[in-house]
């Protein structure tokens, strides 16, 4: 990893105590992340995922430690750092063209009122919600919340766009269609993405490279699990690839104990040379091969 | 369904006040004790005591009055013999202008309050202890430094509105969702053009809740301000037809008082709903 795009040097987060004296979400955190990468976050409540998002958006500050982005380091928030907010937090009482052009006119000061609605038409469009440009939020379902949300982020043309689980209060099948719009839209415009999420498949899908967080507080980077799945993974057919399995496996055994453990374990842990778990290289695989499901009758009739 | 719910309302309300009219009508109708004296000591105690008739006029005879004044609401016979429409133009200019003040006032500052921690903690022991004192308390002292009553009945609306709108705007702008200032950050939104284009369509509801709250006790006070500055406008004539032992007329006042009240609180729920958004 010679091109560090994003570099997170050296960043911890206290909080002064109930009883006196400070405690640390997380100490020593180090991340980097290439241009064009897709990575995603993946730890229990309370290790500080968020906290690290803020910082990289600048809404929050590190106690210590530096954030570099493209060769600077951050001082607070930035047009080219885009958030998108899990609860999507549209101004309600702008419609659809409103919200996507209050952030249009806040990057480009002078563009005159045509100019400014084009260019927010064409991030609605992109985001598929021609036709809703003048519904106010309230008569939005929560998927086309989200996907305003989007089009919000992105119509500010951002290095990096920061999503804090942007998909979790949205039911399955949305979920499903806005993972695939966002990823066919970081990979048609290479955009450069940082995800926080709970969500193992997700993380699957979408990401390049998962981050997988200890428990705070005292929250350490234990491991980055490089996706072994091809770039043109699909949704659908993404559990038939033979080392879903054992990526997901590897993600669910971490987040069910060795994320509690993981301190104790590993008291040699290095925080500037987290282990890069390539599965099927460094792990064993566990499933070999796709094979067909078998469905058992009584199934076939339950369904 | 709705609409039926609110005919029904209507007739009820219908004949709510029919029978309040006609109690009012029976209760006035005098039938009280007939004193015997002579002619000429009967004409100087008037239909009181001669007919038994109840000084308390019925409706109709409020009706009959109300009819006149409105027919001619604006005319002008000196200082005591001014038309309804003139004296409560009097008032509500009073409250508006007042009221006007304490928006300028109370709107900005709340802004400051509810955007600073350090001046809310500040300003706050000030606000708990000018907050509950009666705005006519202050008439003396307006009196005295302003010297004109007309302008201290102003001042003394304005003291009485700016408390809600101030804490209600103060609150307001405090409660903004952070979510909201955060999107703001994040598009790196200047304070100037935050407070303009998110804390304040984000906290005009509080605000004009607040606004609604101070119109209506301005409207309450400028009726006990007049009474006391005395010269023009509704809270006078109340009290110097009081004077005149003109019930009738005291009756109308009343009517009308409440009447304007109303209407200033039904247009500040008006703008209270436009810039109400649902969420």
């Amino acid at each position: 990893m010679t091109d560090k795009f994003i570099s997170i040097e050296a960043i911890a987060k206290r909080y002064p105590g109930a009883s006196g004296g400070e405690i640390a979400v997380f100490e020593d955190l180090w991340l980097s992340m290439a241009r064009g990468e897709f990575g995603c976050v993946i730890g229990h409540s309370g290790c500080g995922k968020t906290t690290v998002l803020n910082i990289l958006a600048g809404l929050d500050e590190p106690s210590e430690g530096t954030v570099i982005v493209d060769g600077q380091a951050i001082e607070g928030t930035s047009l080219d750092r885009a958030v998108i907010f899990q609860s999507h937090a549209l101004l309600p009482w702008r419609s659809v063209l409103g919200n996507v052009a209050y952030a249009v006119t806040s990057k480009w000061r002078g563009w005159d009122r045509a100019r400014v609605k084009a260019h927010a038409q064409t991030f609605i469009d992109l985001v598929g919600l021609t036709g809703s440009e003048h519904k106010r939020p309230s008569e939005l379902s929560g998927g086309m919340k989200q996907r305003v949300g989007i089009a919000r982020a992105l119509s500010i043309t951002p290095k990096i766009m920061l999503m804090d689980e942007p998909f979790s209060a949205l039911d399955a099948l949305t979920r499903g269609t806005l993972q695939d719009e966002v990823r066919r839209i970081c990979l048609e415009t290479g955009q450069t993405a940082f995800m926080i999420t709970h969500d193992v498949d997700e993380a699957i899908y979408l990401a390049d490279r998962i981050f997988l967080m200890t428990n705070g507080p005292g929250a350490v980077l234990a491991e980055i699990v490089e996706n072994p799945l091809p770039k043109d993974r699909g949704r659908t057919d993404l559990h038939r690839h033979p080392y879903y399995y054992a990526v997901r496996n590897h993600i669910v055994d971490f987040l069910v104990s060795r994320s509690k453990t993981f301190a104790a374990d590993m008291p040699g842990h290095d925080p500037r040379n987290v282990r890069v778990v390539k599965i099927g290289v460094s792990e064993p695989t566990i499933v070999a091969a796709p094979r067909a499901v078998e469905t058992h009758p009584a199934q076939t009739i339950a369904r | 369904m709705t609409s039926s719910l609110r005919l029904r309302a209507a007739i009820v309300s219908i004949a709510l006040f029919l029978a309040f009219i006609g109690i009012w009508h029976i209760a006035t109708r005098g039938t009280g004790a007939v004193a015997t004296m002579t002619p000429e000591y009967a004409r100087l105690m008037g239909l009181t005591a001669t007919h038994g008739k109840s000084a308390m006029p019925g409706p109709l005879d409020v009706g009959a009055k109300l009819w006149e004044h409105v027919k001619r609401p604006f005319y002008d016979n000196g200082p005591n013999d001014k038309g309804l429409g003139i004296q409560l133009g009097y008032s509500i200019a009073r409250v508006g202008l007042g009221y006007f003040l304490a928006v300028i006032v109370a709107i900005p500052l709340g802004f400051l309050i509810g955007m600073s921690p350090l001046i809310n903690k500040a300003l706050d022991p000030f606000i708990q202890i000018l907050k509950p004192i009666s705005p006519l308390a202050w008439m003396p002292l307006a009196l005295y430094t302003i010297k004109d009553s007309g302008l201290s009945a102003i001042f003394v609306i304005f003291i009485c509105s700016v408390w809600p709108m101030l804490l209600n705007t103060a609150f307001g702008v405090a409660a903004v969702r952070k979510e909201w200032i955060n999107v703001a950050r994040t598009l790196e939104v200047g304070t100037v053009r935050r407070a303009f284009t998110v804390i304040l369509p984000a906290a005009a509801p509080t605000i004009l809740t607040g606004m609604r709250i101070s119109i209506g006790i301005a409207w309450l006070v400028i009726v006990a301000a007049e009474m006391l500055v005395g010269g023009t406008g509704i809270g006078y004539f109340v009290w110097n037809e009081w004077n005149n032992l003109s019930i009738t007329n005291v009756i109308i006042a009343i009517l009308l008082i409440g009447v304007v009240g109303m209407l200033l609180d039904q247009i500040l729920a008006r703008f209270t709903r436009m810039v109400t958004f649902p969420e």
